[in-house]
């Protein structure tokens, strides 16, 4: 309305406020326009591309000729009772409790002493947040090496280093432990890539809370830890959810930091390397298809509830 | 009942201690790699993995450069245009599911921004079928275009919360100027957006620098990137332990000097995935 007032002094009111409306209409078409390549091509690589994924693991596909019969759920109630098909599961769900659980604790150890005030803060917190600039495949071949199982005279790595330290204690097989706990030993190497992340996001949250808030707490004889345990942790809530859910997912979905480290050893298996191995190495593609939704299932019923609280929560703009 | 009070000097030491243990569980793996990388041939032996070089020799790196380097070229071929063209499609995309708002639009950016979770194997299949019959599979230029897209979300997402800080009120004194959507864009928008495509250049840079499964199923052994040629490198048997590690670090460089001159940003992009940035 401003608008339209503004400008009749410049020109009749009645044309102006026309052409406007028509060029605000023909804007409101080219918005639409510019995203809908967008829009399309997710359409297509996110959403067709599942439904297709779906539609082979619902076929008999091995081989490399596409083979479209149609065999229902057969696949994954295949799946059911495959062993390594086991194995991935109970493997992944070892890993994402223990990788959560201590990137988190992790992190937020550090955005504690971090928020101290203590010198040196910001080489502290680069230290401390360069891994996540490097691939998981760097991260792999690195740690493949330190933690290297070799005994008597071969011993090398953390082991070693251990040895010489007289920490003989510590001494131990690493990834190659006795299933099923081999596969928490590469939760190591992601913990040392991922909880510099979690202790950026903690050290925002805790940058956040109003230095006031933690006086009048002081002030009321609150100790220190009181003021952790009362105020700041509850506080920190919704950043200790962001973090599961992006910690979360990427741990469901964990493949080249395993394919890296485990070099093919099937004790050390998960869904994302199943799925690969079997549709590109061993042409099962029906039932490189089923494990793939499986993948899909498990990160939705993380993803979708919070996508959708968050979508709502959004103020609009 | 308060808790005891440790002196103050005596607790900041403390403080001190537990941060220095920490650093040296995060420096721990690139001690290795560099004091292995500096050593020669002849020094080079597992059980003396931790002990300094005597001599400071590159015959590591320059090996294991000379073995990655025709892939390392890969990796920038494929990174530089696929970054770039994300950023710009991203920058588009933001601005108008920020400032131009639709019908429906708040809910198709939802669903767009849900490709940014989803476990890539739920795709692969039907990806390297479409990318086959177009004659696109093994080559680079297949897979910039498959980064591209699927950088969309997480592009869209950085851009459309980069812009809403861009105030209604600037936008709404160019429109008295009679600027449209084309308009406010070119002198508005894109000049206001130099931080969020610094961000977004750097996200996608490592993003797709540091790919491995799109890059093992879509390229040969003529177009590997980096990842894929390092990862077959520390597969061998052929391939000593020390030529690895010197490999890890050579592969490692550009995204970690990206990280060192550009921290800032890159911390930007990384919190941008959490959604609510």
């Amino acid at each position: 309305m401003t608008v339209s007032q503004a400008s009749a002094t410049i020109r009749p009111r009645k044309t102006r406020s026309l052409r406007r409306r028509i060029q605000i209409s023909s804007d409101r078409l080219l918005a639409i326009l510019v995203v809908t390549p967008s829009i399309i091509a997710i359409a297509i690589f996110v959403y067709g591309f599942i439904g297709w994924s779906l539609r082979v693991s619902m076929s008999q596909w091995t081989g490399l000729i596409p083979d479209y019969t149609f065999v229902g759920l057969q696949q994954y109630l295949d799946l059911l009772d495959d062993r390594r098909f086991g194995i991935d599961v109970r493997n992944t769900a070892i890993f994402t409790i223990l990788f959560l659980a201590i990137s988190l604790s992790i992190g937020l150890f550090l955005a504690i002493l971090l928020d101290q005030r203590l010198r040196a803060e910001s080489l502290f917190r680069s230290i401390f947040l360069f891994p996540m600039a490097v691939s998981f495949i760097v991260t792999g071949v690195a740690w493949r090496w330190l933690m290297s199982s070799a005994t008597g005279s071969r011993i090398s790595g953390l082991n070693l280093l251990f040895q010489d330290l007289g920490l003989d204690f510590l001494i131990n097989r690493w990834h190659l432990t006795d299933p099923p706990w081999g596969i928490a030993f590469i939760v190591i190497p992601a913990v040392w890539q991922m909880s510099g992340f979690t202790m950026a996001l903690y050290l925002g949250g805790l940058r956040s809370i109003s230095e006031d808030l933690r006086e009048a707490a002081q002030v009321d004889g609150a100790s220190e830890l009181e003021i952790y345990r009362y105020i700041i942790l509850p506080l920190l809530r919704p950043v200790t959810l962001s973090a599961i859910i992006v910690l979360g997912h990427i741990s469901l979905k964990i493949f080249d930091l395993i394919v890296a480290i485990s070099q093919n050893n099937i004790a050390l298996d998960v869904p994302g390397v199943y799925m690969w191995r079997t549709t590109f190495d061993g042409n099962n593609y029906g039932k490189g298809a089923a494990i793939g939704i499986f993948m899909l299932v498990t990160v939705a019923v993380l993803i979708i509830p919070y996508m959708i609280s968050s979508m709502r929560s959004e103020p609009d703009v | 009942m308060k808790a005891p009070t440790y002196p103050r000097q005596l607790r900041r030491s403390l403080m001190y201690l537990m941060l220095l243990a920490m650093a040296i569980f995060f420096l721990l793996p690139v001690y290795v790699l560099v004091i292995t990388g500096l050593k020669s041939f002849g020094e080079v032996d597992l059980q003396r993995m931790w002990d300094l070089p005597a001599t400071i020799n590159f015959e590591n790196f320059w090996a294991a450069y000379q073995a990655l380097a025709p892939h390392l070229a890969n990796s920038l071929r494929l990174v530089i245009p696929s970054s770039l063209i994300s950023s710009l499609l991203g920058s588009i995309n933001g601005y108008i599911f920020s400032k131009w708002k639709f019908k429906g639009s708040d809910w198709i950016f939802t669903l767009i921004l849900f490709g940014m979770f989803i476990p890539y194997q739920s795709i692969l299949i039907p990806l390297v079928q479409f990318m086959e019959q177009l004659g696109l599979r093994g080559s680079i230029t297949g897979l910039i275009l498959v980064h591209v897209i699927y950088g969309i979300p997480i592009t869209t997402l950085i851009f459309r919360n980069y812009y809403a800080g861009v105030p209604g009120e600037v936008l709404e004194a160019g429109r008295i100027d009679g600027a449209g959507l084309i308009g406010l864009y070119r002198h508005i928008v894109f000049p206001l957006s130099l931080p969020g495509f610094v961000v977004v250049l750097i996200w996608q840079f490592t993003q797709a620098y540091n790919d491995f499964l799109f890059a093992v199923v879509l390229t040969n052994i003529s177009s590997w990137p980096v990842t894929v040629a390092l990862n077959n490198m520390a597969g061998s048997q052929i391939v000593q332990w020390n030529v690895q590690m010197a490999g890890a670090l050579v592969a490692a460089l550009p995204t970690l000097l990206l990280y060192i001159f550009l921290g800032r940003y890159f911390l930007r992009g990384l919190m941008a995935g959490a959604l609510k940035g």
